[in-house]
Formats: structure tokens, C-alpha cells, sequence
């Protein structure tokens, strides 16, 4: 008999008193999870974001490219990865100096890991959405923006809609149906690496990103 | 790497327990620690109602899972191999470990990479995988730094809890090439990251474990600070994924409120830095990720634990840590002391189904049944009950009735058993009790002044000159 066969034929042989109904986890959520509007919701990610060392800087479509150029010449930035064909990417890219380099991902990681992992500055990515309660920023990586992104490069830009920010995860996986259909990979991303394992005292730059900055975009016209 | 402490099931608990009492700058270590995690976890649980009403919920979750195991295990299986992720079942740490070799062997690996993994500790696959002739290296920092100091993890989550940043930087500077002794923290940090970039770029299998498996979407979620456990499971061509089989849940809504208790309850944090979920190899188009995913499936006695129902309650576990953190036997003795992978109050109650009660009856005593464990426990396991239970099974009869339990019976004493029956007709016998009592009083001088363990730091126990029915008589009316 498998390995396989013999493990779910002992548990199959147990028989069991109790069976348990399924837990009632909506039920809860509906209870206890908080009402908050927009700009509540808003303050909350920010407060949690910052609590971990995360940048959070509130931009509108017009002006985030000008204000992630200036953190990147503040910060003396001069390669920065973007996704292969992303609105945000190619934006971005059209509008840096010369003094940053503008690398794309187009190639397959065997290609050129090694410029990856030491050649790069920075990388920025679209975040998928936010949960409000914990500060994590949802990331759902693509062929456009591979999973690295969010990992390798010393500095990671996010930029985050406003209107995409849930109160909690579970109301983001209901509201988006994450059960239907999830990616190879989908992160929660909260503040940027991080590790207290040598006597409980916490640094940051563990093996990711040492520096997380959000750019926060209100949509046009909004009040920020 | 050749230096390897062979860790030993638990004959030798007493000794080691002693060693660390003995040692106040180790028990300084410890007891620091401890206070340190459990404000930690007090502080994220302000409000009392909601974290009873999350355990409750969490509890209800793991015991609806393990109730459907065999369904949703099916149904993972089936999830994942659709998404491309290959599913093995081992049912020994042996073939555990034969099957992270083969997949090696076959991609030709000379490196794996490690993200933290209790389950790897547990089948010993750093050993395996060096016999082998393949390096498996650690990743997490307090999991190099044991492995760097040829030690074990001496915590689930803080494996390297038992060490001071002097005693760490000593290591740094005598085992890295190239460093020289230094305190700072960040400075250290910055080192072993250095140290290990390298290691993600050239591994060729990345190892890690998994805290949830979901049944319903084929999803195999990791939670973490680091950012090591996303490079073990993104950059390596070959991801192996290792969990025992009680992983499971059956909904993808059931993830926001173990994660909760889970990140909560072991470091006080809402949430980690990465929550990580992976549902398959990389696909067409995606330019990075593993080209192979496996997941392997370990029972290493989760079935003898699932066969009885108050035993089953042990596989409960989200392994968040806050028993050992509260418990006062741990805070003292430190996790080595235990001998076992899994160490503290879970540790007790679950080693003896991988181990054997044989070997680990002693970590079941090692408790003063003061229920911190109980109350702390985010999934609600009635850790006391099923310690008390061990107990019982440790002196039971072998060939007892119930379901088969390795090593039942192993502490049976017959100089013991006769003593507690002889006890027990005593104090439920009348007029025998009087008897004895009679004569207990009057040879009182007789009494032994060496009594076992008793008397090693107390003064021998004499029966009272008279007879609490004789006081009562010479009472004045």
C-alpha cells in the first residue's frame, strides 16, 4: 500500500463523535469588523504602515512621478526596476532624468539575475489594494510585474490607490472573490523586511527590501 | 557545517534541566525573553472579549478541519496537483527525507536553501541531505546562527532565543570569514544578509515549510518577517514545500482569523511583514518563480495522536509558540533541555506520537499543571488534560485497552503500581485507614530520611505524633 493510501486509511478508520458544523467566519467578520470610511480606513493603514518604518506620502496621478523622482535624487537612487509594459512604468520612464536608470523586466530571472541582485537600487510596483486593519499592501505579481520585484531590489516603491483599501482582509478576499481564482502568487506586504532574532532587538534589512515607500494616490481632484 | 550536537530523546532531561538551573546568566536569557514575548502578546490582546471570541472561532476552525482531514487533504491534493504543484505523502521522516532526495538527485542539486521549517528540524534533513553530499543551509537569521554554531533551535519561532548578541557576535567573527567582532545589531544583521544573498542566488531547491495549506483553493500560505522564506520559495528552480499532515483547512476564509491568533499570539505583531501565498509552479509568460513545486505531506504519528479524541486536540496546533513563551517550566530549563524538536508544553504533548512515550514520558511531568499554556493557547488545546493523560498512558498497563500508543506503559513501576493500590484500599477503607494510621503515628521514628527526589532539597516527611481522630478526642467537650 502508498504512503498515501496507508495515511488516509488510518484516518479514515478513526471514527469521530463530533462533527463539527462549519465555522461561521462570516458571521464573525460581520460583527466585529470595523465600520470606517474612506479617510478612517486611510489613517489607519498609514498609522499601521509607519509603525514599521514604512514612507507613506499622499500623491494625486498628477503629481506621484514627481514626488517618487525626488525621494529617488533624495535618497541618490540611480537604477530603478519597473515592470515590462505597465501605465505606471512607462510613465514613469518618460519622465526620468538621466541620472536614473530606467530597467525593465522583460527577461525570464536565469537571464540576468545576478544584475538583479546586485545592480539594482530600487523597484516600484502597483499594489493591488491595501487592509486597512494590519497595513498590509496586497500585491497579486504578473508576467508585467514578476514576484522579485517585491523582494530583491534594497528600496520598494508601492503605489497604492486610495479607493482600492479594504477594513481587513477578510473583507478584501470577499469583495474580490479571491476564492475563485487566485494567482501563482499572491503577498501581503507589511512595512519592509525585518527580523528581531538576535536578542529580540529588531532591524530592519533582513534579506528583502530595506527601505518600503507607498505612494499613496488619491484620485484626481480629491482632497489630500 | 560538520559540526553537528546530537540531540537526544529525553533520558537525559533531568540533567540538562539541572545544567540550565545552574547557569544564572542562561536563566537571565530566558527569563528576559519570556517577559519580552508575553508583553508582547498582551498588548495585542487588549480587549478580552475579542480574543475569546477569535480563540473560540480559531478552535472551532482547526477542529472542523481535522474533523474532514482525510476529505480535505483529497482535496488539496487534487487543488494543487491542477495548479502544477506536486504531492507526496510520507509517512516516516525516512521517506520524507528519500523524497526531497530523489527530487535533489534528479534536478542534480548541489545547494538547498532553507526557509524556516519545523518539519525539516523534525525528520533531521540537514543530516540527511549532508549524507547525502548535498549543503542544505539555513536562511532564517536565528536558524543560521544555530547552524552556524552547530546547534539546534532551541524555540519554534525565535530559534535562537537561548543566545546573547555577545555570544553572536563572537560566532560571527569566528565562523564568517572576513568579519571582525562587533555588537551592533544592525551591523550583524547586515552580515548574515551579505552571507546569505549569495546562498538564494546560487541554491539550486529552496526548502520551506507551510503554516496553512488551504483545501478549497490548493493554497500553501507562509507567514514571515524576513523575506527569506519568499526568496527559498521564489528564486531556487525548485521549490519543496514540507508540512505535516494537520496543516489543512478547508476555506480560504478561514486564513484571516488564524493568521490573526497566530502572528498575535507568537511575536505580538498584527500581522508579519510577509504573508505569502503559493499556488503553483511558475507559469507561461511569468518570468520568475520555481519551475517545480512539491509539497510533502507527513503523518511521523499525526494518525496515532488523530485515533483518539482527546489525543487529537494536540494536532490542533498553529505552532505560534505562546505555551513555551508563558510557561513557567520553559521559562527556567530553556528548549534544549527538552531534547526533543518541538519543545515546552506543545513539545510534551506532541513528541511522544513522533518519538514514542518510551522517550519522552519525562517531558509530560516536567509541568506544574498550572494551565497557562491552556489559557494562552489561540486554537484552545486542553494542553494540562492531555499532559495529566500521558501520564496515565506512561504508568498504564501496556496491554491496555484504546487505541495503540507507542510506548504506553513505559514508566510502569510494579514497586509503584502495588504502592498506589495499596493507597488507595487504605484511603477508601475504614477501618483500614484507622489501622494504618494507628501504626503510622507510633512508628513515626521509622520514617526513611532519604525519600527520593523529596528530600533532595526538603526535609523528610514524618507522619504527625498524633492522629488528627486522636486530637479530635482529647478536644475538652
Amino acid at each position: 500500500m502508498s504512503a498515501r493510501d496507508s495515511i488516509l486509511g488510518r484516518l479514515r478508520a478513526t471514527t469521530l463523535a463530533e462533527a463539527p458544523a462549519l465555522p461561521d467566519v462570516a458571521g464573525w467578520f460581520a460583527q466585529h469588523s470595523r465600520k470606517e470610511d474612506s479617510t478612517q480606513r486611510i489613517a489607519r493603514l498609514r498609522s499601521a504602515l509607519e509603525m514599521v518604518k514604512t514612507e507613506v506620502h499622499e500623491v494625486t496621478p498628477a503629481n506621484w512621478i514627481g514626488m517618487l523622482l525626488k525621494i529617488a535624487h533624495d535618497k541618490g537612487l540611480r537604477r530603478i526596476l519597473i515592470g515590462a509594459a505597465t501605465s505606471h512604468g512607462d510613465a514613469l520612464a518618460t519622465c526620468a532624468p538621466d541620472s536614473l536608470q530606467i530597467i525593465r523586466y522583460e527577461q525570464p530571472i536565469e537571464v540576468w539575475q545576478d544584475q538583479l541582485f546586485d545592480g539594482v537600487d530600487a523597484s516600484l510596483t502597483l499594489a493591488r489594494g491595501a487592509v486597512a486593519e494590519t497595513g498590509s499592501l496586497i500585491l497579486w505579481p504578473t508576467p508585467s510585474e514578476p514576484r522579485l520585484m517585491s523582494l530583491v531590489p534594497s528600496l520598494h516603491f508601492v503605489l497604492l490607490d486610495a479607493d482600492t483599501i479594504h477594513t481587513d482582509l477578510y473583507s478584501a478576499m470577499t469583495a474580490e472573490g479571491w476564492a475563485d481564482g487566485t494567482p501563482t502568487n499572491a503577498l501581503l506586504i507589511c512595512g519592509p523586511s525585518k527580523t528581531a532574532d538576535i536578542q529580540q532587538t529588531l532591524a530592519y534589512g533582513a534579506h528583502g527590501p530595506r527601505e518600503l515607500v507607498v505612494l499613496l494616490r488619491h484620485p484626481q481632484g480629491a482632497a489630500v | 557545517m560538520s559540526k553537528v550536537i546530537a540531540i537526544n530523546p529525553t533520558q537525559d532531561f533531568k540533567d540538562r534541566s539541572r545544567q540550565v538551573l545552574n547557569n544564572p546568566a542562561q536563566r537571565k536569557n530566558f527569563r528576559g525573553a519570556m517577559d519580552f514575548l508575553q508583553a508582547k502578546r498582551r498588548s495585542q490582546f487588549q480587549d478580552q472579549d475579542e480574543l475569546q471570541g477569535l480563540r473560540e472561532l480559531g478552535s472551532q476552525i482547526r477542529r472542523y478541519s481535522l474533523a474532514h482531514l482525510p476529505r480535505l487533504l483529497e482535496q488539496l491534493e487534487s487543488n494543487l496537483t491542477a495548479r502544477g504543484v506536486q504531492v507526496h505523502w510520507a509517512q516516516t521522516p525516512d521517506e520524507a527525507n528519500a523524497i526531497a532526495l530523489e527530487i535533489a538527485r534528479r534536478v542534480d542539486a548541489k545547494r538547498i536553501i532553507k526557509g524556516k521549517s519545523m518539519v525539516s528540524e523534525e525528520i533531521g534533513f540537514n543530516h540527511a541531505m549532508q549524507a547525502a553530499g548535498i549543503e542544505a543551509f539555513e536562511s532564517d537569521m536565528g536558524e543560521y546562527i544555530v547552524q552556524l554554531a552547530g546547534e539546534a533551535p532551541s524555540h519554534i519561532i525565535m530559534p535562537a532565543i537561548h543566545k546573547t548578541k555577545q555570544e553572536i557576535a563572537q560566532l560571527f567573527a569566528d565562523e564568517v570569514p572576513g568579519v571582525t567582532y562587533t555588537e551592533d545589531v544592525d551591523a550583524l544583521i547586515q552580515i548574515g544578509r551579505k552571507v546569505l544573498r549569495r546562498k538564494f542566488a546560487e541554491a539550486d531547491v529552496g526548502l520551506s515549510g507551510v503554516n496553512f495549506a488551504v483545501a478549497e483553493t490548493g493554497t500553501l500560505c507562509l507567514v514571515e518577517n524576513e523575506g527569506n522564506g519568499r526568496m527559498c520559495t521564489t528564486v531556487p528552480k525548485v521549490h519543496i514545500a514540507i508540512t505535516g499532515i494537520e496543516k489543512v483547512v478547508e476555506k480560504l476564509d478561514h486564513l484571516p482569523p488564524l493568521l490573526s491568533l497566530l502572528t498575535r499570539s507568537a511575536t505580538g505583531q498584527p500581522v508579519t511583514t510577509y504573508v505569502n501565498m503559493i499556488n503553483g509552479p511558475r507559469q507561461p509568460g511569468e518570468k520568475d518563480g520555481p519551475q517545480e513545486v512539491h509539497l510533502i505531506l507527513l503523518d511521523n504519528g499525526r494518525t496515532q495522536a488523530y485515533a483518539d479524541v482527546e489525543l487529537r486536540a494536540t494536532l490542533q496546533c498553529i505552532r505560534c509558540g505562546a505555551c513555551m513563551n508563558h510557561c513557567p517550566v520553559y521559562a527556567r530549563i530553556g528548549g534544549h533541555a527538552y531534547g526533543t524538536t518541538y519543545p515546552g508544553p506543545i513539545g510534551a504533548i506532541v513528541s511522544p506520537h513522533m518519538l514514542g512515550l518510551g522517550s519522552t514520558y519525562p517531558l509530560a511531568f516536567a509541568s506544574t499543571l498550572c494551565g497557562a499554556c491552556n489559557e494562552v493557547c489561540p486554537v484552545k488545546i486542553p494542553i494540562t488534560d492531555i499532559l495529566v493523560r500521558l501520564r496515565n498512558e506512561a504508568q498504564a498497563r501496556p496491554e491496555n485497552q484504546g487505541v495503540p500508543l507507542r510506548g504506553r506503559g513505559t514508566a510502569r513501576r510494579t514497586t509503584v503500581s502495588a504502592a498506589w493500590r495499596v493507597w488507595s484500599q487504605m484511603y477508601s477503607k475504614q477501618g483500614l485507614y484507622k489501622l494504618a494510621s494507628w501504626f503510622m503515628s507510633r512508628g513515626r521514628a521509622l520514617s526513611p530520611s532519604e525519600q527520593g527526589a523529596w528530600t533532595r532539597s526538603r526535609t523528610p516527611l514524618v507522619p504527625a505524633p498524633k492522629r488528627l481522630r486522636d486530637l479530635l478526642k482529647d478536644l475538652p467537650e
